[in-house]
């Protein structure tokens, strides 16, 4: 039979503990139950709400990925959190990227009505 | 590489797989990101028709949230318990999220009946058509997840919890979480951020 863990690396380092998915789980719940206050009261400032929820859901975000997918600090770790740090430059220029574009686009577009005048 | 990688050697096979895998996690993280793109852009063409302030119930949408999260918790339990060769703990947790990960199955679609019967399907307006791709999209997820967890139940039936087969639920594990976090994308800015 091969062996799997190398010396002095246990095995709940990679599958995490009991209580860390518990500690996960009251986090993410406690963030969700957030999100959901945040947007249905006046709790915050009606503009900030939007940046409220995002900041929540990124903190959730995280809360999931060290709790659950235990991507963390450990030596074992360091490539996890780099191909991390490439998905998320990744996924920050294609969706800002395209909301950049895609604006500026619009604002060099003609309005259907200007079309409609110009046909006339 | 660290100096204590040095010192342990090659690392062991189970964080080499887990490494590839979560590449290919964060490969699929980039293609939901194509179609989160795509929704923030439509997400106001409603071309007349229904927007998500009319549309979404936040009820419905907390109780989904509640199933996944609940779901991944119970998906970690079962990796821990098959860690310890607990098998009959494992079998509960995967039984208890193959349970959870269904009722939001059922939940997702009873959604999308609801809208297509309203006259709110996919063909409807470009901001349904994105809605539809991408809350489709972690959907079709769930149940290629779902289809996954019952082979790795029946493997680890008639393989016991061996090496590979305790991998593999490791690699399950870690998809079922990546969906939870997507999910949390999803709620923050199609449906909360949608139904204001």
């Amino acid at each position: 039979m091969e062996q799997d863990s190398a010396p002095g690396v246990g095995e709940s380092e990679l599958a995490g503990s009991f209580a860390s998915y518990t500690a996960g789980l009251a986090f993410a719940l406690l963030l969700t139950g957030a999100s959901f206050i945040v947007s249905q009261t006046h709790l915050l400032w009606a503009p900030g709400v939007p940046a409220g929820l995002i900041v929540l859901a990124i903190a959730q975000m995280g809360v999931h990925l060290v709790f659950f997918l235990h991507i963390g600090t450990g030596p074992d770790n360091t490539n996890n959190v780099l191909a991390l740090a490439f998905g998320v430059l990744i996924v920050v220029l294609v969706v800002s990227g395209s909301l950049w574009i895609m604006a500026h686009l619009n604002a060099n577009m003609l309005s259907p009505s200007a079309i409609m005048q110009m046909q006339r | 590489m660290s100096a204590h990688a040095g010192i342990a050697g090659p690392a062991p096979v189970r964080i080499v797989v887990a490494y590839g895998f979560w590449i290919f996690l964060l490969s699929d993280i980039i293609l939901f990101s194509a179609l989160f793109a795509t929704y923030a852009v439509l997400s106001g063409q409603t071309a007349g028709g229904p927007s998500g302030r009319e549309l979404f119930e936040l009820r419905h949408v907390g109780v989904e949230t509640l199933c996944l999260l609940f779901s991944s918790y119970t998906c970690g339990l079962g990796v821990l318990a098959i860690e310890r060769r607990r098998l009959q703990g494992f079998y509960l947790s995967f039984a208890l999220t193959f349970v959870l990960g269904a009722a939001f199955l059922g939940l997702e679609l009873s959604e999308f009946v609801g809208l297509i019967a309203r006259g709110a399907g996919p063909s409807r307006s470009a901001f349904l058509s994105a809605f539809f791709s991408l809350v489709g999209l972690h959907g079709a997820h769930v149940s290629a997840g779902l289809v996954w967890m019952s082979f790795m139940v029946a493997q680890t039936a008639v393989r016991g919890p061996r090496d590979f087969v305790r991998r593999r639920l490791l690699c399950f594990s870690l998809f079922w979480h990546a969906l939870d976090i997507i999910w949390v994308a999803l709620l923050t800015l199609v449906y909360l951020l949608g139904a204001r």
